[in-house]
């Protein structure tokens, strides 16, 4: 009896992770061609219906430099104008769980719980994933998906950019 | 004789510091920072905006205040034949002010039939203008020409009180295409009505029509700029009164002029 018991709470535990509520977000850093290509500062928040920034997920940036320490790096964050503007510029960075490096072409996958950092509670409404992206020597882009909080179902949501972002699929996961 | 015109125009600029002849502007190289660093700026008196086209502008009086309220001194001070330029390194978080203001007395009369000019300070006048010059006129100035810098989050800004100043409803560093912009003009530290207000976006030289804004405050001294394109917007205010400091003075000038960004959305 009490073996039997142990297996099902080890079960009901994972079954409680793979359907925690939160958003699965992946992000196509597309291939460009230029002479001198440097990975673009991406930032990825969640957006209210009046375009405050309810909570930023993730910004890559370039970290840290031999010479310079930060300094090299965060100079460059007021590229990523809307985020920079909208509340990146009240953040010191680095920002646990948020900042990173910036990262290599192709698809990234992020992954947010409700309830824990960065994502955190938001309250039921509308809102929009924002992401946006800059590249030294390149342009800026800025992509929008509209979703629903908290969803219904599961629901999968894409929107791609046309210069500097890829495919950007997010999953709202109920 | 165009050409002597245009060197005493030239001189007059000069002389007054800021004059109503041509306009003078501050160009930072940017006004939105995310971290310390340096920014270099361009001065100059030129009737468009943000092109060096004609002379430096003198920079002795500049001031450079910090947003903990000390100064900066500027670096690399550079007096060209159409610019004068300057460093400035910014470290603090949030908002610097450059301000350059000038005070004193514009005079006018005749010798013979010779037009005489003085410009400078009021101690100075008695020594320059003949106790018996004809046709004798003296106008006291106020002139004030800012510009704004931010590191990271822009911080409230104070006014002084003398002369006239602006007060932006969205701060000046926080500016996108798009949104309007709400400014107070205060003379002496009150809200006044019917302050002259011109804005006008710099490369004028690449376009037909300058489609400069020209707009009067309200009573409660503001106006409401349109901000349709990113740029760097060049505007400039004027006020006459007769709240004169010196005696023989009658009448009073006031000035302000302000160096905007307006980045994309």
């Amino acid at each position: 009896m009490r073996h039997a018991v142990i297996p099902a709470l080890v079960a009901a535990l994972f079954a409680g992770t793979a359907h925690a509520a939160g958003l699965d977000v992946k992000v196509t850093v597309p291939r460009i061609n230029a002479a001198e290509y440097h990975r673009p500062y991406v930032a990825i928040w969640v957006e209210t219906p009046n375009q405050d920034i309810a909570t930023t997920l993730a910004v890559w940036y370039a970290q840290s430099n031999k010479d310079n320490g930060e300094g090299k790096g965060t100079k460059w964050l007021k590229d990523l104008r809307q985020w920079w503007r909208k509340g990146g510029r009240d953040l010191t960075m680095p920002v646990d769980g948020v900042s990173g490096a910036t990262k290599p072409v192709g698809e990234h996958t992020l992954s947010f719980v409700e309830g824990q950092a960065p994502l955190g509670k938001l309250a039921a409404g509308e809102y929009n994933l924002v992401v946006e992206a800059a590249r030294e020597k390149g342009d800026r882009e800025l992509v929008r998906i509209p979703f629903k909080w908290p969803a219904q179902k599961a629901e999968s949501l894409k929107a791609s950019g046309t210069s500097e972002l890829g495919t950007i699929s997010l999953e709202v996961k109920p | 004789m165009k050409s002597m015109k245009y060197i005493l125009a030239a001189a007059f600029a000069l002389n007054a510091g800021l004059a109503h002849a041509h306009g003078y502007w501050l160009l930072p190289s940017s006004t939105v920072l995310s971290s310390p660093q340096f920014v270099t700026f361009d001065a100059a008196v030129s009737n468009d905006p943000f092109h060096f086209n004609h002379r430096p502008l003198g920079v002795e009086e500049l001031q450079i205040i910090a947003p903990d309220e000390s100064l900066v001194a500027p670096v690399n001070v550079s007096k060209g034949e159409l610019r004068t330029t300057f460093d400035a390194k910014f470290e603090q978080k949030g908002t610097y002010r450059l301000s350059l203001f000038r005070e004193g007395l514009r005079a006018f009369w005749k010798e013979g039939d010779q037009n005489k000019r003085f410009f400078g300070k009021p101690e100075e006048l008695k020594d320059k203008v003949p106790a018996d010059a004809k046709d004798l006129k003296v106008v006291e100035f106020s002139n004030r020409l800012e510009s704004y810098v931010t590191v990271g989050s822009p911080s409230k800004l104070k006014t002084v009180g003398r002369g006239l100043e602006m007060v932006a409803a969205t701060h000046p560093n926080d500016l996108v295409a798009g949104e309007p912009l709400t400014v107070q003009f205060l003379v002496d530290g009150k809200p006044t009505a019917d302050v002259e207000v011109e804005v006008l976006k710099g490369q004028t030289r690449y376009r037909n029509q300058k489609g400069e804004q020209k707009l009067k405050t309200d009573a409660d001294g503001k106006v409401t700029i349109n901000l349709p394109d990113a740029g760097m917007y060049w505007l400039d205010a004027d006020y006459k009164d007769n709240k004169v400091q010196n005696k023989q003075a009658n009448e009073r000038s006031l000035a302000y002029v302000l160096t905007l960004e307006v980045l994309p959305q």
